[in-house]
Formats: structure tokens, sequence, C-alpha cells
């Protein structure tokens, strides 16, 4: 196991395939880990429940600020075609909501999709372009084949020999330190 | 079926999505090395050559176009809307299908679309491109498009949001925005493959910058996958929203032909029609030049077939009504203008647009025409000609309106023909950029639905 820097970030441990890494995330969940993540080229069905992790809250952000949106420019409308300089238009209403509909319509999802985009950059503290993990070689596999489970040393339960040890009983196949530094 | 399927009620299928057993390793490796391959196929240079000539070209007659003003096309008066208004509606009806793929499969839980999906979206973001270049040139002075925008002016004037032509800037340029997320939220995960692959130090650099860093823990999934879902939720309206939009552009005038109801779900149709038409002629090339058959396999080319019948069909099903409707309203213009399209000056058009778009899908009831790749690829190309026709045959309503005397035949110029094939050629130019540098198949996603991504793989079935 080769141990190539005085500062350590955590562990990294490789495993075989979905069904171990599921199994091992279950199993760190149960070991009490809090500060530990699981890697895998794809996104893993029930991987949330098995490391106890809540749903995101994204979909809070993205409503918030979706339905703030709908009133803000809803109000923007009838504050610019019915207040500020009203015109009388095909004799309709100033207020004619019903055409307002489309351009209405078309603001919220454009701030909803931002919201998602954005927020979900924000939330998984993306763009992130240097990260300790990526001190290993090995994790390169993480975005074609590799299943990994990370642990972080700043992890209340972390010891450097335990948490070693226990990650190789219950599956990984290789185990490496990694340093904090490139 | 394993028991926790069973259990959610989710629908499992034992159906083999790809042939061959593909591994991990194999997804990424088949897809991977096109962007990585050191040497670009002759085809490439060949068509890009084509293309970037071609987009040179419209870029030369846009800018003759602003030095001239818009009498340079065949434009008159009744028939102020001409190519450029049907160019616009046909690039973005092509559009929609990129985001029926990734968002309306998405949500239907279509698991054959991640073969097809992302260069589906690239054609999405491409084809709005060249959509919204028509709107911007046709409205003549095109240095101030920015009036379309609500912003605070010395004449305290505010945009008209009433005007369908508004809604259009709204809608099409939201549809812009959100397509162009989607795409790039799918990309990350892939774009890492490619960073960590690269071996080239200005890849690495660049994949680095435009991976964000990813890192594919499950802390980031989690929000990942729901950030996704969100963008294909809110998406499947916009796509919808976004076409009705663009009929009612012709919808809420009082012109006949154009003034009826059953515009919006017939613009719809068509849409996704003439899209994935044009999603079946790329996927053809391109599966072909890069050997990628066994990722865009036969059975998604069938499926895409079917599509393609059901909504020709409704589309068929359109022009019929259309007629019904002329004759029972009992309105002598409204009739006039359905007889003058099917038998009047334009009826080459009007009998193009019936061959290419009712009878030519028709063959796709058939499963050896279906599953044959030249039947398809010939009739994915007939479908866009058609669509273009019927955009066509629409505008050309305006040629016979109610003033006799104002009648007209209306014929392009070599600018509306250049600007239309010039458009053409910026597409495919972004389309091939895109095939060389970009990850075209949804790596990540692929690798989601192998059998072997599930973690109940391989257990013992439960009866």
């Amino acid at each position: 196991m080769p141990d190539n820097s005085r500062n350590i970030y955590g562990v990294l441990a490789e495993f075989d395939g979905p069904a171990s890494l599921l199994k091992a995330a279950r199993q760190m969940r149960e070991a009490g880990f809090t500060k530990y993540d699981c890697h895998s080229p794809f996104a893993i069905h029930g991987m949330d429940k098995a490391m106890g992790l809540k749903r995101s809250p994204l979909g809070y952000f993205i409503g918030t600020v979706g339905l703030t949106a709908l009133v803000g420019m809803t109000y923007f409308i009838y504050w610019t075609s019915a207040v500020d300089y009203p015109l009388v238009i095909s004799g309709k209403p100033y207020f004619s909501y019903q055409a307002f509909v489309p351009v209405i319509f078309a603001i919220t999802i454009l701030f909803s999709a931002i919201t998602a985009t954005l927020g979900m950059f924000i939330l998984n503290r993306l763009p992130q372009l240097f990260h300790p993990l990526f001190n290993s070689p090995q994790f390169k596999k993480v975005t074609d084949s590799g299943f990994f489970v990370s642990v972080e040393a700043s992890d209340p339960k972390f010891n450097k020999v335990e948490t070693v040890s226990f990650l190789q009983t219950i599956g990984a196949t290789e185990v490496e330190l990694i340093g904090d530094e490139q | 079926m394993s028991s926790q399927a069973e259990n959610t009620g989710a629908v499992y299928t034992d159906e083999i999505l790809f042939p061959g057993n593909p591994t991990f390793e194999s997804i990424t490796e088949s897809v991977s090395r096109i962007p990585e391959a050191r040497k670009t196929p002759r085809a490439w240079w060949v068509l890009f050559s084509i293309s970037l000539a071609l987009a040179g070209m419209l870029v030369a007659m846009i800018g003759y176009l602003f030095w001239e003003g818009i009498g340079i096309w065949g434009v008159q008066i009744p028939v102020g809307w001409g190519w450029a208004i049907v160019n616009f509606v046909w690039w973005v009806g092509i559009g929609h299908a990129g985001t029926i793929i990734s968002a309306i499969l998405f949500l239907l839980r279509q698991r054959w679309r991640t073969s097809i999906n992302r260069f589906a979206e690239a054609m999405t973001i491409f084809a709005v491109i060249c959509a919204l270049i028509f709107p911007s040139i046709h409205v003549g002075r095109a240095w101030v498009l920015y009036w379309t925008m609500p912003f605070p002016n010395q004449m305290d004037l505010w945009p008209n949001f009433r005007s369908p032509l508004l809604w259009d800037a709204f809608a099409v340029g939201t549809y812009f925005a959100c397509s162009f997320m989607f795409w790039y939220v799918g990309l990350i995960p892939d774009l890492a493959t490619l960073r960590d692959r690269a071996i080239n130090r200005i890849k690495k650099i660049l994949y680095g910058i435009f991976s964000l860093g990813w890192r594919g823990g499950n802390r980031q999934w989690r929000h990942y996958e729901l950030a996704y879902l969100v963008l294909a939720g809110i998406s499947t309206p916009l796509v919808l929203s976004v076409h009705s939009i663009v009929s009612t552009d012709f919808a809420t005038s009082i012109v006949p032909g154009w003034h009826t109801t059953i515009f919006p779900p017939y613009f719809v149709a068509g849409a996704i029609f003439s899209g994935f038409a044009m999603v079946m002629t790329l996927s053809v090339i391109a599966r072909k030049i890069y050997n990628l058959e066994h990722i865009i396999t036969p059975k998604v080319l069938e499926r895409m077939n079917l599509i393609m019948l059901v909504t020709g069909s409704m589309v068929g099903y359109s022009y019929a009504m259309e007629f019904f409707i002329a004759w029972y309203s009992g309105n002598e213009i409204e009739q006039f203008t359905f007889i003058n399209r099917a038998f009047g000056p334009y009826a080459w058009a009007y009998w193009i647009m019936i061959s290419c778009n009712v009878l030519v899908p028709q063959l796709f009831w058939f499963k050896r025409f279906r599953t044959s790749i030249p039947v398809m690829f010939v009739a994915s190309i007939l479908i866009n000609i058609g669509m273009w026709f019927e955009r066509f045959v629409i505008v050309m309503s305006l040629a016979r309106d109610y003033l006799p005397s104002s009648w007209d035949y209306y014929s392009p110029t070599v600018y509306d023909v250049g600007i239309y094939i010039g458009s053409i050629g910026l597409f495919f130019t972004l389309f091939l950029l895109f095939l060389r540098f970009m990850p075209m198949v949804a790596m990540s996603e692929v690798k989601g639905v192998l059998p072997q991504a599930d973690p109940h793989y391989g257990e013992k079935a439960h009866a």
C-alpha cells in the first residue's frame, strides 16, 4: 500500500462493481462514518438510501425561484402595460392577462432552469478544478469503470490503520492513502 | 426480474438494449476514441470544408443583406414573409426532436434513448441557432433587435407583450438557453471521462476546465440527478409550448388558412416528425462513419421510425382536418384558400408536401421497410423536404389574400436560396465540430442502463 505523503487527505478504496460498492456504502454508514463518498461512473440506484442521504434540497430552490419569477414577471407586465405606459391595443383591456401567459411561462421556465443548473453547481461545489483525490492515478478510472469509496481524514471515526483494514474487510480490492497536496 | 423491481412496481423488460454484452470499458473506449483520434477521417474533412464554405456564404450574404436591406429577397406585398419565416419554422421544428428524446423519453423511462440523446440535443442547439438567424435578419434593422427586450429607455416605451412575435423572442430564447443547459449538464460526466483519458496537455486543460472537476461521488450524483430530472421536467412543457407559440405567429393573424385553432397541436406534431427525421439522417451517417452500430442499434432506429409513423399520420390527419373545416365553416374565402393550395399556382408544392409527409411515412407500417437502413435514410431526407414545403405552403397563403388586385406569384431570389443553404452549412459546420471534439454518445447514461449497472445484477432471480 503506497503511502506517498505526510499530510493525509484520506483513504481511497477500490471496489469491483456496483453491487459491492452499494454494500460497502451501507457498511460504511453502519460503522458510523460520516465524511465518505462513493464514486462511480454513473449514478447507482439505491445509493442515496445505502449512504443514508436525504433527497437533494435543490427542488426547493428551484420551486422558490420559479414561483418568484412567475409572480415577478406577472407584476412587471401588469406594471408596464397598465400602469407605467397604458396603451390600448386592439381594444383590449390594459391587463389582458391571457395574452401575457406565453411570456410569463417562458420566463418562469428560464429562471427555473438557470436555478437547476447553477444550484446543482453550488451544492456540488463546482467548479472545483483541483481535488486531493486527483492525486491518485487509480482514481482516473472513476469516469470509466472504477468504483471507489473515499474517506476523509477529518472524519471523527478516521484512523489511518483501522480505516484501511476496515475497508479491506468490507471487500475493497485495493486501498491507498491520499495526500492533500499536489 | 429482481424482487426489488416487483416491490417498487417498476417495469423492467428483459430486452437487450445493446447487443454483444458491452462492458463499461468498451463503452468508454468506443465513444472516446472518436474525439481522441489523432487523425481526422478524410470524410470529415470533405464534409467540413463544404459546410464551412456554405457557412461563409451565409455570412457574406447576411452582410450584403444588412448593407442593402431585405429588398434583396423575393418578399413583396402581400407576401411580406418569404423564405425567412419558412426556414425559421423549419429549423425550430427540427430542434424539437432533440428535446423530445432527451426530456420526454427520459421521463417516460425509455432507456433506449441513451444512445442517441447526446447528439440529438446537440442537433437541437445548432438547429435553434440557425432558426434564430432568420427572424433576426428579417426584421431588417438587426442592430435594434434589443428593442424586443423590456428595458428602460428615453421614450418610456415597453414592448407589447401581447404580440406573438414578442412571444417568439421569449419562447425561442428560453428554449435555446434551456436546451444548452440541459446539454451541458449531461456532458459534464463525459467530459470528465475525456479529461481522465487525455494525454495531450491542451486537451487535459480544456476538458479539465469544462468538466468542472467532476468526481462522480454519490454526494454529487444526488444533486446532479435531481437537476437533470427537473431540467427534463421543465423542458417537456417548454418544448410543447415553443412550437405552439411559433404557430400563433400565424394563427393570431386574420389571414385565410392561418386563423385556425388546430395550429398549435398540428405544428407540434410536425415539429416532432421533422426533428426525428433529422435525427435519423444524422444518426445513420454518424453510426456508419464512426462504427457505432453496436450502440445506435437497428432497434433504436426502428423505434424512431415508429415515432415518425405516428407523428406523420397526425400531420396527415391535420391536413385532412384543415380541409374539412374549411368546407364545414361555410366561409368562402377559407374554402378558396384550401382549394387554391391544392390546385392553384403552388399546387406543386402542396403535392410534394402530401407525398413526402403523408405517403412516405406509411412505408413504416411494414417491418421490412422500417428496419431497412437505406429506406429509412432516404425517407428521412424526403420527410425533411416535405416539412420544409409544409411551411412554404402555409406561408404562400399570403400570395392570394382578400384583395385579388394584389395577388402575385412569389419567387425567391438567389439570396433567399443562398441564405437557406448557408444555414444548412452552418448547421453541419457546428455539428461536425461537435462530432470531432465532444463525446457524441452519453457514455455515463449508456453505462447506467447496462444490465451489470444494476446492483442486483447476477443475483438469483426470485420467481
